[in-house]
């Protein structure tokens, strides 16, 4: 049994991990570790959320998180409801905060948002009385994969202090990589980034990672890798190097692995392109993590659904 | 965050700041270097009730309670209600090694998931383990919790139970009946009655938790 502490959580949203505390990072680890086990009884259901209403309002695809998400809702008992942009009056021309509101105006208590803009997030955060739990917003971030990813990593290694985190790929265009680096950071963990000058975003090295351009160099010391999926939709200006080109130069292969140490943890986010940047044979080896990657998101997200709906409703009685 | 950190001590009042950013009445406290958020309520010890000897005499008591009323031993499964129970249950499974040389299963139980009043109680529980990994099916469940008072505990410590298994019988075991029950539930094992008013406090220490094992009546300041 994990020792608790007595912090508590008191926000009615997760935006970002950028302004959560170590100690508000601990506590949703560690309430993620309890909800892991609900996902192993045969009856996979607690009434935790009964009688509250979830919506995933996803104004990009997704599938995974969005599903994950969905899982996480219906094993807490809530009711879940899901509208894709591309169905809906979005189309139609009306604004996020009209569409917030009118989610809010069916007695909606949170809404699980994705959006291509960067901040959207903290947009309808403020306009809402429901809690607002961020799936990915532009390039800024997505807490609950970061969360999902040092989960798995603090499961693995049992702790996060002082490791050796590598991330690899788009850094650039990545809410991923940007939600790992302020999460880990703040753990006690030393984040390394690795990727083609051109992904890299200037004055990263502020958030207080090294960066590197050769993968050998990141794989040397590394407790864990964490390699990005190459985002060649956002490549709009036709920047990238081709997709053999980056295979070559940064991709993870079973030969570079050998450089590195024997047990290192390799996760992903996914969706995985193999022989893109991650070698099938790595993807499916021994070293990777990354279906208990998608199996740890639902217990993370569990636990923040959790631990939002409570802020929210003692902050709705206290009023 | 520094502008979130209050002196020691300090009453943070409830202030509406940005939406997200909500902070609830509490009392700061430091633990090394960790400012540590505490609840506002404090308790103000009247009597002691129980000590040491005496709980140990009672622990006794009961598992021999239990081997009473139950003829096959193996039948028999604990299963701890966090916290406390969970204590008390692996003293009573030592119990039942010592005097029987048997191993009993014991299970942890979190009712949090299960409670009624997630959205009223001023306190947002952690949550802490649940395992039962053993089958309840045709199983003696002794339900073990240190204080009853409302019953509503065992409600939902009942319904989560249920999603385990159909058990045989569930019996409940408590070191304390403080009295006021709100539901139709009574102990079958019980360490020792104390009528209560419903402003008092019980508060059962454990050497696990807390150093020393006593039970001690007060009230909430």
């Amino acid at each position: 049994m994990r020792k608790s502490n007595n912090i508590n959580w008191t926000k009615k949203d997760l935006l970002d991990l950028e302004n959560l505390s170590k100690e508000e990072i601990e506590l949703i680890l560690q309430t993620a570790a309890s909800f892991k086990e609900v996902s192993t009884r045969e009856i996979k259901k607690v009434p935790a959320l009964r009688g509250k209403t979830v919506v995933n309002l996803f104004y990009e695809p997704s599938t995974r998180t969005r599903i994950s998400f969905e899982v996480a809702a219906k094993r807490l008992s809530a009711d879940v409801i899901n509208i894709s942009t591309e169905t809906s009056s979005v189309r139609k021309g009306e604004t996020l905060i009209d569409t917030g509101k009118n989610i809010e105006a069916l007695r909606v208590d949170i809404i699980i948002m994705r959006h291509n803009y960067s901040g959207a997030a903290v947009t309808l955060a403020r306009q809402l009385k429901a809690s607002v739990v961020n799936a990915g917003d532009g390039w800024h971030e997505h807490p609950t994969q970061a969360l999902l990813d040092m989960f798995t990593l603090r499961e693995k290694l049992g702790r996060l202090e002082g490791l050796n985190v590598s991330i690899v790929g788009d850094i650039a265009h990545s809410r991923v990589a940007r939600s790992n680096i302020w999460g880990l950071t703040k753990l006690g963990a030393r984040v390394t980034v690795c990727a083609p000058k051109i992904l890299i975003p200037p004055a990263i090295e502020q958030m207080g990672v090294r960066v590197s351009h050769n993968i050998e160099e990141a794989l040397a010391g590394a407790d864990a890798i964490n390699v990005l999926r190459m985002q060649f939709e956002r490549d709009k200006e036709k920047a990238f190097p081709s997709q053999l080109e980056y295979f070559k130069s940064f991709g993870i292969t079973k030969e570079r692995l050998k450089s590195a140490k024997k047990n290192i943890i390799v996760m992903h986010p996914g969706p995985i392109n193999r022989g893109i940047e991650i070698s099938s044979d790595v993807a499916d080896g021994g070293n990777s993590v990354i279906l208990e990657q998608v199996t740890n998101g639902i217990a993370v997200r569990m636990a923040v659904l959790f631990l939002v709906a409570q802020a929210n409703d003692y902050i709705k009685t206290k009023k | 965050m520094p502008s979130r950190i209050s002196p020691a001590g300090v009453r943070v009042k409830l202030s509406a700041r940005g939406a997200g950013e909500k902070i609830l009445p509490c009392i700061w406290r430091k633990r090394g270097n960790v400012l540590i958020r505490k609840h506002m309520s404090q308790f103000k010890e009247k009597a002691k009730i129980l000590n040491a000897e005496e709980i140990k005499r009672i622990l006794q008591r009961l598992t021999h309670q239990i081997l009473e009323s139950t003829p096959a031993l193996t039948d028999i499964v604990l299963v701890g209600i966090q916290t406390r129970g969970v204590y008390l249950a692996r003293r009573i499974q030592s119990i039942f090694k010592e005097t029987e040389g048997v191993d009993i299963p014991l299970g942890t139980l979190d009712i949090t998931l299960y409670r009624d009043d997630l959205t009223t109680v001023g306190v947002r529980p952690v949550v802490k383990e649940t395992k039962i990994d053993f089958d309840l099916t045709d199983k003696v469940v002794v339900l073990i919790d240190d204080v009853l008072f409302t019953g509503r505990t065992i409600r939902a410590a009942l319904d989560e139970l249920m999603d385990f298994g159909r058990p045989k019988i569930v019996t409940l075991l408590v070191l304390i009946d403080r009295g006021h029950r709100e539901l139709p539930i009574r102990a079958d094992f019980v360490g020792k009655n104390i009528p209560t008013s419903k402003n008092e406090t019980v508060e059962v220490r454990l050497s696990e938790l807390d150093g020393l094992d006593e039970v001690a009546i007060g009230e909430k300041v």
